[in-house]
């Protein structure tokens, strides 16, 4: 049997072992403590994580997205002839990356689902210290990465989405949308469709099957049944049905005069085909012309429909023929890099990396809930859209809305929008508490 | 011809279903989508009935068909590009003027080819597409003949989506619109020739392609029933055993079989191009419920494939009529499932299937 026998030598050698055995694992994690927010840059550089679509059915508005978050980075850095970085009204923005960090990216793929899109938003923020994400071309997509960002801490600059839900019922305080909703797509295309239609018609919907298309329908319907128009009826469509003749057919003797087409990207290009190979742009009802109306259109969606867009009413973001200065130096600046001009998706993707830049500039720090305070009502001008405010409320940028027609008349292959009326702010603005939804905490997190 | 007006009033009790016009619409548009079925679905039971394997790259046969509509269009529209020094873009640089250099050649019988390409495409359409499909056989195909099925499904479905990988790569994900002729460009007014109300539109290619197909299903039942090639094939469907002994080369003719098949999905592509603007994700859309109709029209039976191609597409029609889907909500979606779980229950080996066949 043997007795513990502890020498003074022994219980300070002991001693001194117990304190580094304890001490060693605060050595590995000592970034945990110093960091008091999820991925702060601690080296030379910043990482952006830009998860746009770079497969499935909206690869090419990705790939759009994608130039133009590339062009903003060289601007940020920069390089390049800066592009909107000298029109906008906030001068926080020196072209020496943010903050002094130069900008570095990651990428990812949503492939336009949501799960997939949320898990390389998770791997970008994990893996590759992404302290910001921003990108994506549908509102699934926005709704469900925007709730990663909330729960992670990392700030979400939406891409291309529309549905009322991604500022409304689904906001969060970590994500912001420069994009416009369907509701504003309603109200600012509402009165032009009064002027040009009148006010006694007979409206039918074909509605893709999810949260935007549902929005839109609502937003729609309400402004044209303000206008004093009647539904004659609102049918769900499947997303990406291909062929739409069974649900166009009913429309041809329901007695309705409009036809309105709550569809985008794929579905749109083949509905409105479609529908004119039915007659429906040459057909007479009630004693007036049939009507076709697409609420949200792009560039893009317009290539595809060829012929069938000519004449065609809605609504978009922003344009590249738009002739003021922030518009033509950003036009210039995508020409010259890639040998066209951008679409909406780009131009909103590009707008939304420099907004966040600029408010980390004006925060001086990269700490998420500085930078959520400096963009909470900022007010800004200069890219593209007129005087625009980023609501606090809600986190949805109030600003102009283009409505616009398929060209009659195109001078290039990009020259396939005509812009109608661009709709002051004011008339578009609306009232955030009509779609609830809670922002929730800016509270920082370590990730 | 009010006759048919009276019928249709008789075939459907008063109340919901009123409306005569809506229902004729709807049928037209059944048998239309139908017809795009029946191809698709013949050419596949061409190959399992020949070959014993089930193709699921049969979908990118008929979405290749489309392409070759959208590259023969391609062609034909290149264009001379001209930099017009005097006037330049928004970014600067000068302003590019094209022109089609067969407008230029041929003046405006260049115009009329280009109006016509979808039609003419067919032409080209054939040999290249038999060329693809006797170059997957002789490729690929014909080493998993003796795999199970599974190996095939997994292989064939490997190579769709090579295939729809390649289109996208080279002509992006957006769907390219390509316009039926002018002459056909419109809608007919069926209405008025029936005797039904000015409401009866429907557009003239819609037609023009349910003849189309009519006329390929003919056309292949007519080669397989009164060739002797047809008849050494149909010989071989029954037991290429004894067709082998009797000093035949039956593999070289399921081979072209193969090729024949691919020619048929092909065209249906080309022709459905004005229909719907084809992306390369086209043909996956069609290809499940495409096996959904062999399965139903019973494996290997080609009559049955026609036939079901035509039931389902014109059910499908019927289900998405508002007055049925106010009543059952959904159905649209769910129709031709549902058909196909009863008629499997109640004639497991499908409509017009042989005995024997998927049975061993």
């Amino acid at each position: 049997m043997s007795r513990l026998i502890m020498t003074r030598r022994g219980l300070l050698k002991a001693g001194a072992a117990s304190g580094v055995a304890l001490a060693a694992p605060m050595s590995f994690v000592r970034g945990a403590y110093a960091e008091d927010f999820c991925n702060m840059p601690t080296g030379s550089t910043v990482t952006l994580g830009f998860n746009v679509p770079q497969s499935g059915a909206y690869a090419d508005e990705g790939a759009d997205e994608l130039r133009a978050y590339q062009l903003a980075v060289k601007h940020l850095n920069g390089e390049g002839d800066g592009g909107m970085l000298g029109t906008f009204s906030s001068k926080a923005l020196k072209g020496n990356g943010i903050l002094g960090k130069k900008v570095a990216y990651v990428t990812g793929d949503t492939q336009t689902k949501s799960d997939a899109a949320r898990a390389s938003a998770k791997r970008m923020i994990e893996k590759d210290g992404a302290i910001m994400i921003t990108g994506g071309s549908s509102s699934g997509v926005a709704v469900a990465v925007q709730g990663l960002c909330q729960e992670t801490g990392v700030i979400f600059m939406a891409g291309l989405t529309h549905s009322n839900d991604t500022t409304g019922k689904d906001k969060k305080r970590y994500g912001f949308r420069h994009f416009f909703n369907a509701y504003q797509s309603g109200l600012a295309l509402g009165p032009i469709l009064g002027e040009q239609f009148g006010a006694d018609r007979r409206a039918y919907h074909l509605t893709a099957d999810y949260t935007w298309g549902w929005t839109q329908e609502e937003s729609i319907k309400n402004a044209t049944e303000g206008l004093g128009w009647e539904t004659v009826n609102a049918v769900r469509t499947p997303l990406g049905a291909g062929d739409f003749s069974q649900y166009l057919t009913p429309v041809l003797n329901s007695g309705a005069d409009v036809l309105i087409l709550n569809h985008y990207g794929k579905d749109m290009v083949n509905s409105l085909t479609q529908a004119v190979q039915f007659g429906m742009r040459a057909k007479q009802v009630n004693g007036k012309n049939f009507e076709i109306v697409v609420p949200l259109f792009s560039r893009l969606m317009a290539q595809g429909a060829g012929e069938n867009i000519k004449g065609i009413l809605g609504t978009t973001n922003w344009n590249w023929s738009l002739e003021d200065d922030a518009s033509k130096a950003f036009v210039k600046s995508f020409g010259q890099e890639y040998g066209f001009p951008p679409s909406q998706a780009a131009h909103t993707c590009y707008v939304q990396t420099l907004l966040y830049a600029d408010a980390c500039e004006r925060a001086g720090t990269f700490s998420p809930p500085q930078v959520i305070a400096a963009l909470e009502g900022f007010e800004f001008d200069g890219m593209g859209n007129g005087k625009t405010l980023y609501r606090a409320e809600d986190h949805q940028c109030m600003k102009d809305v283009l409505v616009v027609r398929g060209n009659e008349n195109p001078t290039s292959q990009f020259d396939l929008l005509d812009v109608v009326k661009i709709v002051p702010r004011d008339q578009v603005t609306y009232d955030p508490a009509i779609f609830g939804g809670d922002l929730g905490p800016a509270d920082a997190k370590s990730c | 011809m009010p006759i048919l007006h009276l019928l249709l009033e008789h075939s459907v009790d008063n109340g919901a279903l009123r409306n005569m016009d809506a229902i004729f619409l709807q049928f037209l548009n059944g048998l239309d989508k139908g017809g795009a079925y029946a191809l698709i679905a013949l050419g596949l039971t061409l190959v399992f009935g020949t070959l014993g394997v089930v193709n699921f790259a049969h979908g990118a046969l008929f979405m290749l068909g489309a392409f070759c509509a959208v590259t023969f269009n391609k062609l034909l529209s290149l264009e001379l590009v001209v930099l017009d020094e005097t006037k330049t873009t928004a970014w600067g640089t000068a302003l590019e003027v094209r022109t089609a250099y067969i407008e230029n050649w041929f003046g405006d019988f260049g115009t009329t080819i280009l109006d016509y390409s979808v039609p003419i495409s067919i032409i080209v359409a054939i040999p290249v597409m038999l060329l693809i499909g006797i170059a997957m056989e002789r490729g690929l195909i014909k080493y998993f003949y003796k795999r199970p099925h599974a190996d095939q499904i997994l292989v064939t479905f490997g190579m769709a989506i090579v295939i729809q990988e390649i289109i996208k790569h080279y002509f992006g994900a957006n769907p390219i619109p390509q316009s039926a002729p002018d002459i056909v460009s419109g809608s007919a007014n069926i209405g008025l020739w029936l005797g039904l109300g000015d409401n009866v539109v429907y557009p003239w290619w819609r037609l023009v392609y349910f003849a189309f197909s009519a006329f390929i299903i003919a056309a292949v039942f007519a080669f397989l029933q009164f060739t002797t090639y047809g008849m050494v094939v149909r010989a071989g469907m029954r037991d290429s055993e004894t067709v082998g002994l009797l000093g035949i080369n039956i593999e070289k003719r399921f081979t072209v079989v193969f090729g024949l098949a691919a020619v048929v999905a092909g065209l249906a592509g080309v022709m459905y191009t004005p229909i719907l603007p084809p992306d390369y994700h086209m043909g996956m859309d069609f290809l499940v419920l495409s096996f959904v109709v062999v399965v139903v029209g019973g494996m290997g039976s080609l009559p049955g494939a026609v036939l079901a191609g035509f039931m389902l597409g014109i059910l499908q029609s019927f289900a998405s009529m508002n007055e049925i889907t106010s009543l059952f909500p959904g159905i649209d979606q769910i129709i031709i499932y549902l058909v196909a779980v009863v008629i499997l229950l109640t004639m497991p080996r499908g409509l017009l299937g042989r005995e024997g066949v998927m049975e061993e």
